[in-house]
């Protein structure tokens, strides 16, 4: 397959999600969606606001189960296990939120430290401290280790949102619109960090985005979802100069905007 | 109609995981700790005044009415039957609901609308086991304690305003206070505010979980933990008391 200069990408699927279909009363938010993510690629789902990219990487992370349709992820058919099987699925996934969703009533320290409460392997405070070094080092924050989530800005509770899911080492990252509600040169600052993730941890990751520059910067292959269908998918520069009318739209009024 | 019964059909179900959760390893026992303190420990100022008042102010509202009969020696008994068997339980559920149960709906219907127990679950963690079942426990082991420390302090007050007016010694004011309270009345006491302690949790648990649309949301998810609750708490003082009244 495709091989790049820092990250080789494998024929191992990662995710393999087909005829997807969910829907919210009679609202049909994703229909026939296939999907298939590569061990170590990053794909970029772009698509407007409402358009069911968030309901798909929940799908994807068992926070919400789909009306039909195959979900593996890691080899594993998600909406057909146990919750035990589950948890122990999402140790592999590190999930940034849009939002960050930080627990506000706990240090960056302790939000760091809170997934490996899950692992079976109980670490000594000692280890626990290096480990959240390293991953706050990794997002370049380690000076911020015991400052509350409200004393920090926009783009540092996005480091933190992701350095909390790197902690358990995972080799899966759904980040949901990382990029939302920043200035451009910290939209620049996540990117980077998102490819860093990628080359460091060896992770594979699906970017919820509409925001096409992060699209560019951090992915491997473009999904572009509209209306709860994936349109077109392939390289950024495939799907950009499409003539599908519909895509060209997508991307005019992006410009636009 | 629908809805209505779905929704009466997903809290049976919250009710029924978190009996199935809270006896299943892995246990959190310190967030149950931290819990046990901020539902316990920050509450006791709150209680010790309206308890304080309840026990000077009973008192001294009874004491005509006893002085018009020539009873006012059962004063203390009076006070001591009122406040183990009704008082304490129900005064200090109906605070507990307005204080603890929207502190609960607030902070988990919070924690919903920002993702917060999403990321919780996507963390390999039970966010229902760390949240809610440490809550409800908290609350079902703190309310019954809660409720002994206001009978206490409110025959503390009614002591207090007995000495004054009769000069009663504190051993023959609580001798006298304890003669007609039977083990029934403290087991159905306890009983009570064990259930109004799971009743508060659960429903501030249950809204706080389940919270949408934002703060909106969240408010909504608080102030309907205390109506919920107190309503609750009434239609089971009466269940309660009935039950007490066959056995007595």
């Amino acid at each position: 397959m495709e091989k790049n200069t820092k990250h080789i990408i494998t024929d191992e699927k990662i995710i393999d999600i087909n005829n997807l279909y969910k829907s919210f009363g009679n609202l049909h938010v994703l229909t026939d969606v296939n999907l298939t993510l590569h061990r170590g690629e990053n794909i970029a789902v772009l698509g407007r606001s409402g358009t069911g990219k968030s309901v798909l990487i929940k799908i994807i992370a068992g926070l919400l189960t789909p009306d039909s349709g195959s979900v593996f992820v890691l080899g594993v058919e998600v909406p057909k296990i146990s919750e035990i099987e589950l948890r122990a699925l999402r140790l592999k996934i590190g999930f940034s939120f849009q939002n960050s969703a930080l627990y506000d009533s706990m240090t960056v320290r302790e939000n760091i430290e809170f997934p490996l409460r899950s692992d079976k392997n109980q670490k000594t405070t000692k280890e626990k401290l290096m480990m959240v070094e390293e991953v706050l080092d990794a997002v370049g924050l380690l000076q911020t280790m015991n400052q509350m989530p409200s004393e920090l800005s926009g783009g540092q509770r996005k480091r933190i949102g992701i350095a909390r899911t790197l902690i358990l080492k995972p080799e899966l990252m759904l980040y949901d619109e990382p990029t939302s509600g920043l200035d451009p040169i910290t939209c620049i600052e996540i990117n980077n960090l998102i490819k860093e993730v990628q080359e460091r941890y060896k992770t594979s990751a699906i970017i919820i985005t509409h925001d096409l520059t992060c699209a560019k910067a951090t992915s491997d292959k473009v999904a572009l979802l509209i209306d709860g269908k994936f349109l077109k998918q392939g390289s950024f520069n495939e799907v950009f100069s499409s003539e599908e009318e519909t895509i060209k739209m997508f991307f005019d009024y992006n410009f636009i905007n | 109609m629908d809805s209505f019964f779905l929704g009466i059909y997903s809290a049976f179900a919250f009710v029924g995981r978190y009996f199935r959760e809270v006896f299943k390893a892995p246990f959190e026992f310190s967030e149950l700790r931290k819990q046990c303190y901020a539902i316990g420990v920050k509450s006791l100022p709150l209680i010790t005044l309206t308890g304080f008042v309840t026990g000077v102010v009973f008192t001294k509202q009874s004491r005509p009415s006893l002085q018009e009969l020539g009873a006012v020696s059962w004063l203390p008994s009076l006070i001591a039957i009122a406040l183990i068997r009704a008082l304490a339980p129900l005064i200090t559920a109906l605070i507990s609901a307005g204080k603890i149960g929207s502190n609960i709906g607030a902070q988990l219907g919070s924690m919903r609308v920002t993702e917060q127990i999403d990321a919780i679950d996507v963390s390999g963690v039970n966010a229902f086991k760390y949240l809610v079942v440490t809550r409800v426990s908290a609350t079902t082991l703190m309310i019954p304690i809660l409720m002994m420390y206001f009978a206490f302090v409110g025959l503390i007050g009614s002591f207090l305003n007995v000495s004054i007016g009769e000069n009663t010694s504190f051993i023959s004011y609580f001798q006298e206070a304890f003669s007609p309270i039977s083990f029934l009345d403290v087991l159905t006491g306890l009983f009570k505010s064990i259930m109004y302690g799971l009743t508060i949790g659960l429903v501030g648990s249950y809204k706080g979980y389940n919270a949408t649309r934002g703060t909106e949301g969240v408010g909504k998810a608080a102030n309907l933990s205390v109506v919920i609750s107190m309503f609750l708490i009434f239609v089971e003082e009466v269940i309660i008391v009935q039950l007490s009244g066959w056995l007595r």
